[in-house]
């Protein structure tokens, strides 16, 4: 299996907004000051007249798109996802999610794979954050491909929507001609002995981990759950009884992120054995993206090891 | 009778006040009824509802989604016995059902929910916010080129979250108009005069700073209200804000700058003693 680095998914997310800008004029995009970082900036130069540099109130940014999607536009905005996510939570509970307004809120620098920024920039809490609002539908795209469909269902969905994109390039999982729905997870690879369950950048560890494991025998599935909410219970509740043993990767604190809602479908559906990558209830730190997955557990190394824990 | 077909159309200044008399009668029975809610800045804000809804807005109760209407964004939503009299007198729902305010199962819900009653703009009931939602409205409407306005009632004390800077700043650089702010200054908060707890003045001056339209006005003068409004209206790439100055507690004498009724319903005889007084 090659590793081949595609768009990271901002980059995906920047380009695909302005292939939609194009065909729904509705469509409305809101930045706080990183739009040359969120790559919001690709639909600011196409669409000028609808895209809107609040400045840096990630709190009033939120309000303003619940305005404009209460009288009929379909507003995308974006920051970093710890300044948005945690600014303007509280708009997004009250303005949003509350009164179930059409509005996506796309964050980009997800989790700690943005590196030397270091961890006031990292979001670690944002899954947990997204995943307690009602009404809303949240998706972590693992690769560009991921991101352009999923973008697109995104603004055909009535209601809001929490998507959360990265930093650095993303390794290609998928392809041009790939199928996503959103609500249904993507079976990567078939396996009869255990299943890697991640979403994110955690998809290509979890996809190395099973190679890794096939060389020491044991036969891993691997499933991309792109979107966590609504959660494809369906899917895992198979692979669980299947296989008897599911390992939940996810490049973000394991307090409240994909893993806690695995486990809760799990353990009422299809009782298992589990095991679980996540960043251990610690902030992260400046360095190489690879090196931070690598000491705060998210590696496919780490993966391997929460997978043959579960053979003990 | 103060019903809808008499005053959507040119209402007199009586009809106007018999309106808010009507209202400040609904906003006392129905924090009675609940046993909670806010009369006191439900009170303080009665004129300028009842100008907004009866004498200024383009709005159809029998159309509320009607893409060119006007809005009103109730920003503190803490007054929602005062929206729901308004809305009610102006033919969105039956005023009958006042008397379930606050009570389970009713539309009539403690804040207002868009989600549950026609002819409301937004849900509130967390301060700071309708200001912002304003602005999107506000730039929608420029977007789509149509000709409605915003307006945003808000309280003096939610001057105090952070979002109405952020807001105010922003609507300013970015030149929207069609948008007017009407702040309902009754001088108290819920702890304690807003001089006590954050004092914001100068109030004008800070909003004429952050390069908006601003005019003080007497909030309960029918006549100052429509002016001013006019005013504001005409303003060109710039926002407006209508700082009213407003009796906490207006029109109930026991009620008036007594912030013990900021949250606090009247009991059954004090209910009795403000009707002899709006009779």
């Amino acid at each position: 299996m090659e590793k081949k680095l595609g768009k990271a998914t901002r980059d995906a997310y920047g380009l695909a907004l302005a292939e939609l800008g194009r065909e729904n004029s509705e469509i409305v995009v809101l930045d706080a000051d990183l739009s040359k970082s969120t790559k919001t900036v690709e639909f600011a130069k196409v669409f000028p007249e609808r895209f809107f540099n609040v400045g840096i109130m990630e709190a009033h940014m939120v309000g303003v798109a619940a305005g404009l999607a209460s009288a009929g536009k379909i507003p995308f905005i974006s920051s970093f996802s710890c300044f948005l996510m945690c600014k303007g939570f509280e708009q997004m509970r009250m303005s949003v999610a509350f009164p179930e307004l059409n509005v996506k809120i796309v964050v980009s620098h997800g989790g700690i794979s943005i590196g030397e920024d270091g961890a006031s920039q990292m979001s670690i809490e944002d899954f947990a954050l997204a995943l307690a609002l009602p009404n809303f539908v949240s998706m972590v795209p693992a690769d560009e491909y991921a991101t352009r469909e999923l973008i697109r269902q995104a603004a055909a969905h009535k209601g809001p929507v929490f998507m959360r994109t990265c930093r650095p390039k993303a390794p290609l999982i998928y392809g041009p001609d790939s199928k996503f729905q959103m609500g249904k997870g993507v079976r990567l690879r078939e396996g009869r002995d255990v299943t890697l369950v991640a979403t994110g950048l955690l998809v290509w560890e979890a996809l190395e981990a099973s190679e890794t494991l096939k060389k020491e025998g044991i036969d891993a599935g691997v499933i991309d759950i792109h979107t966590l909410k609504p959660l494809d219970e369906d899917l895992l509740v198979e692979a669980a009884r299947k296989t008897g043993r599911v390992v939940v990767a996810e490049e973000h604190q394991i307090w409240g992120g994909l893993g806690s809602a695995v486990a809760r479908v799990l353990s009422q559906k299809a009782p298992c054995k589990m095991g679980f990558a996540a960043i251990q209830d610690v902030y992260g730190e400046s360095g190489p993206a690879e090196t931070l997955f690598d000491k705060y557990g998210l590696s496919s190394p780490h993966i391997v090891k929460a997978a043959k824990a579960l053979f003990n | 009778m103060t019903t809808r077909e008499n005053l959507l159309q040119k209402p007199s200044l009586e009809q106007l006040k018999a309106v808010a008399k009507q209202v400040r009668r609904d906003i006392v029975m129905m924090t009675c009824e609940a046993g909670s809610g806010h009369p006191g800045g439900s009170l303080s804000g009665t004129e300028i509802l009842t100008a907004l809804y009866f004498g200024v807005m383009r709005h159809d109760p029998a159309n509320p989604k009607c893409a060119d209407r006007d809005r009103m964004i109730l920003s503190k939503g803490h007054a929602s016995p005062l929206l729901y009299s308004v809305l009610a007198h102006a033919g969105y729902f039956d005023p009958s059902m006042l008397p379930t305010f606050r009570k389970f199962g009713s539309p009539l819900q403690g804040h207002p929910d868009m989600r549950k009653l026609p002819g409301i703009e937004a849900s509130t009931g967390s301060l700071g916010q309708g200001l912002s939602i304003g602005i999107g409205l506000a730039l929608a409407r420029r977007l789509d080129q149509k000709s409605f306005y915003t307006y945003v009632v808000m309280s003096d004390g939610e001057t105090n979250e952070g979002q109405t800077w952020e807001a105010a700043a922003m609507a300013a650089h970015h030149r929207v108009d069609h948008l007017v702010a009407i702040l309902d200054y009754n001088k108290f908060q819920l702890d304690d005069a807003t001089s006590v707890i954050c004092n914001m003045e100068p109030m004008k001056a800070k909003w004429e700073s952050f390069g908006w339209h601003a005019e003080e006005i007497d909030g309960h003068d029918f006549g100052q209200i429509f002016s001013a409004v006019d005013r504001a209206r005409a303003q060109k790439g710039r926002p407006a804000i209508l700082i009213a100055h407003t009796v906490k507690g207006k029109g109930v004498s026991f009620m008036e700058n007594n912030n013990h009724f900021h949250g606090v319903a009247p009991t059954r005889e004090e209910a009795q003693r403000a009707f002899k007084g709006l009779a």
